[in-house]
């Protein structure tokens, strides 16, 4: 039961990377590759209609996340009180400057919404992989059983530990870059002429430094938290994940250079998923190193039995949905006149 | 400040904030779909555009509901720690529920409605409206489950570790709560959506912009309006108040300002809660009549506060005691002025009515006032538990968060969110500025 629900919302948190990524990613690129207004409207209305259904993943994330590991959710969203408040915030701006960039045709009005959808999507990219750092890295936790961790503290990894240090900034660079990528091929999928051709080269720039800070954070990964290895000797199937990555990021670099963008995009979104589930698989069964198990956090057997219930058939539904969505809008946004 | 007050301070001006979006959009979902719904069937393009137009201004407001939505969900575990781990299990559900059943569908079908209209068949766009109502209003239904349980715990039991487990899914969703708080929150939402409709028609055609247009927002306006008001206090707000009646007597006691129990208990219309004499102030009260209107007896008795220990009285008697007599007086208000435009509408001669028309665009704020006095109401009544009877509120918050940082959201919640008021109102004046418009031509093809 415990592990089937540390699946689920495992799998939930790939689902919200891959979706929300893209949106995120196209941030990213926004005012690099998209130099026109006309060419700035193309890369918001390709996630016009869809980024919201995408955030919806995060709500629907943390609502599992809360009635199937309350205590989890209890300690962690309270010790990560700070690091939260500014995604908060960050989700705010973004969420503003997709939704009303275009509502209003004037230059200062739509430049200054440009640099927030740009700069918020980075810092959103950037932080949602310091958390995941943060995950891997553990946390240590008072006598009392919580802990309150500060935005910094002399950026090193032992205690007194700070969100952000230099592990878990070099975990956000990779999410940036991973991010960029997603996003720019998607970009390449949704656009035609001068700005796919930009977008497929912000890939090609993106995909060597995806595969350097891979690297990097992959090796600092196992000496920081030895669960990992001590996992895959343990359970050497695992390395199945580690290895969807790689050849994910391998098939979506040749299908991007082919021009395949269809393939590409779903080639980074099994990316995106083998390194999801390679985080997840490696630091099992924790939830959150170093106390917090799945076993200590699981809410009673007899709420996640109603829980699954209704939580299968649903989120069928909601793939439905954003599955639908998608075939509506999956053709080349136009370029649009000027209004 | 004291660490429990700053959460509190923290949470009611982020969850009252949010919720002048979500009535907005709540309303204007029915109120869109009826407009469809008409020129889908009548093929007239006069009732798309209108729909169109009204689209427009749920898609600011309806962003608006978005991105301060998703922090309440998460205040529950930053701010509220202990009582997300006691109860998590249980409006986690629910909470969970509302993503996965109602947002999903929304925030797809919003997607389709507002920029597929050329995409998909007519069929199709009227369906995505259908179902844009339908996620709206089931969000609502999720919330209010969640609200209901804290109001009134129902269908868990205790489990391991001081935590609460669900142990019925069918009481969580047939709490005898939930169903009247429901109805009478969506009625309050149709309100606050019917009356701004009505309200910017009434502009519209006062400044002689649009005429036929503002004929049809206010008509319908006037209609869903006096539907809504009318509902809102019968059969909803008195089924609503027997159960506060039934399951939280002394918030009962302290919304009527009834300090003393007695048989055929007068209701106050006017008067102050005077807290250090335990009595109302200079009051005007019917005599005998709460005793009716809560059990419908006129000489019933009914319990005053002093019935009750102290501490479980609600810790601010005389906010819940005016939020409560805000929201009746309006509703009062309301409920007369719909009588009046409803009979020169009957008569035919309300659209050129200017009092009339001057009185729809007054009244547009206060169906948001009387929404928030409401949940001021709902929520100043559960106190001083986060879980009635299970849980104090004192209790329930997060002890690894001190005041400092939590004054610290709480002021980056208030900049904020002034500077989404005005962002908001500048687009939605421009919205009503440019007013509804014919449609775009057709990019491709219409299937």
């Amino acid at each position: 039961m415990g592990t089937l629900w540390y699946s689920l919302v495992a799998l939930m948190v790939a689902g919200y990377v891959i979706l929300d990524g893209y949106d995120l990613g196209a941030g990213v690129i926004h005012l690099g590759i998209a130099k026109t207004d006309a060419e700035r409207r193309q890369v918001i209305e390709s996630i016009g209609p869809l980024w919201d259904g995408n955030e919806v993943f995060l709500i629907a994330l943390g609502g599992t996340l809360f009635f199937a590991f309350p205590r989890l959710y209890a300690l962690s969203f309270s010790g990560f009180y700070l690091p939260l408040m500014i995604v908060l915030w960050l989700l705010i701006f973004r969420g503003m400057s997709v939704e009303f960039r275009s509502n209003v045709n004037d230059v200062a009005w739509r430049g200054f919404w440009d640099v927030v959808f740009t700069f918020a999507s980075g810092l959103l990219a950037v932080v949602f992989g310091v958390a995941i750092g943060n995950v891997i890295r553990g946390v240590n936790f008072d006598p009392s059983g919580t802990f309150f961790l500060p935005l910094w503290t002399n950026f090193g990894v032992a205690p007194p530990l700070g969100a952000l240090d230099w592990y878990t900034g070099i975990v956000g660079v990779f999410s940036l870059a991973v991010m960029t990528l997603h996003g720019a091929l998607w970009i390449a999928l949704r656009t035609s002429g001068e700005l796919q051709n930009r977008a497929r080269r912000s890939a090609a720039i993106a995909w060597p430094c995806v595969l350097v800070v891979g690297a990097a954070v992959t090796v600092l990964s196992f000496r920081l938290q030895p669960l990992i290895l001590r996992n895959l000797a343990a359970a050497p199937w695992g390395a199945v994940f580690p290895a969807l990555a790689v050849g994910g990021l391998l098939a979506a670099r040749v299908a991007s250079h082919r021009r395949h963008d269809h393939q590409a995009f779903l080639a980074s979104s099994a990316a995106i998923a083998g390194m999801v589930a390679s985080a997840a698989f490696g630091i099992y069964p924790y939830v959150l190193p170093s106390q917090l198990t799945i076993d200590n956090t699981l809410a009673g057997p007899h709420g996640l039995a109603i829980g699954i219930m209704w939580w299968a058939p649903g989120m069928l539904l909601a793939a439905l949905y954003i599955g639908y969505a998608h075939r509506v809008f999956s053709g080349k946004v136009p370029p649009s006149e000027n209004r | 400040m004291d660490r429990v007050l700053a959460d509190r301070w923290q949470f009611a001006f982020t969850i009252t904030y949010h919720y002048l979006y979500p009535q907005l959009t709540m309303g204007l979902a029915l109120l869109i779909f009826v407009l469809k719904t008409i020129g889908y069937r009548t093929r007239n393009a006069h009732y798309d555009n209108a729909a169109r137009f009204w689209a427009r201004v749920f898609a600011v407001t309806f962003a608006l509901g978005i991105v301060t939505g998703i922090p309440m969900e998460f205040q529950f575990g930053t701010n509220w720690a202990r009582f997300a781990n006691f109860a998590g299990n249980i409006i986690g559900q629910t909470l969970a529920l509302e993503g996965v059943f109602a947002f999903f569908l929304e925030s797809g079908f919003l997607g389709i409605f507002l920029w597929g209209e050329n995409k998909v068949s007519r069929r199709a766009h009227w369906l995505s409206s259908l179902l844009l109502f339908a996620g709206a209003w089931l969000s609502g239904w999720f919330i209010i489950a969640t609200n209901a349980w804290m109001q009134n715990p129902v269908g868990y039991r205790a489990g391991a570790n001081g935590q609460l487990e669900l142990e019925s899914f069918r009481a969580l969703m047939g709490n005898p709560w939930l169903v009247w708080q429901y109805f009478h929150n969506m009625c309050g939402a149709t309100a606050t959506g019917s009356f701004v409709m009505a309200g910017l028609g009434a502009y519209y055609l006062l400044a002689g912009k649009f005429r036929e247009y503002g004929r049809t927002f206010v008509r319908l306006g006037v209609i869903a309006g006096s539907a809504a008001v009318f509902l809102l206090l019968f059969p909803t707000g008195d089924e609503q108040g027997r159960n506060v009646a039934r399951y939280n007597p002394v918030a009962l006691a302290a919304m009527e300002g009834l300090f003393e129990s007695q048989h055929g208990a007068p209701i106050a219309l006017v008067g102050q809660p005077d807290m250090e004499h335990l009595r109302l102030d200079n009051p005007i009260a019917i005599p005998n009549v709460l005793s009716f209107l809560t059990y419908r007896r006129w000489e019933a008795r009914v319990e005053g506060l002093k019935a009750f220990p102290r501490d479980i009285w609600p810790d601010n008697v005389p906010l819940l005691y005016f939020a409560y007599h805000i929201m009746v007086g309006l509703g009062t208000i309301f409920i007369a002025a719909m009588l009046f435009c409803l009979f020169f509408m009957w008569r035919g001669t309300l659209y050129e009515k200017r009092p009339l028309l001057w009185l729809l665009i007054v009244l547009m704020p206060f169906p948001y006032v009387a929404n928030t006095a409401g949940w001021l109401t709902a929520e100043l009544g559960r106190q001083p538990w986060v879980a009635r009877g299970l849980l104090r509120t004192a209790d329930g918050n997060s002890p690894a968060v001190s005041s400092g940082n939590a004054i610290f959201s709480l002021l980056g919640f208030m900049g904020l969110y002034t500077l989404l008021s005005i962002i908001f109102l500048f687009l939605i004046y421009r919205i009503a500025q440019r007013g509804p418009e014919p449609a775009p031509p057709a990019a491709e093809p219409v299937h």
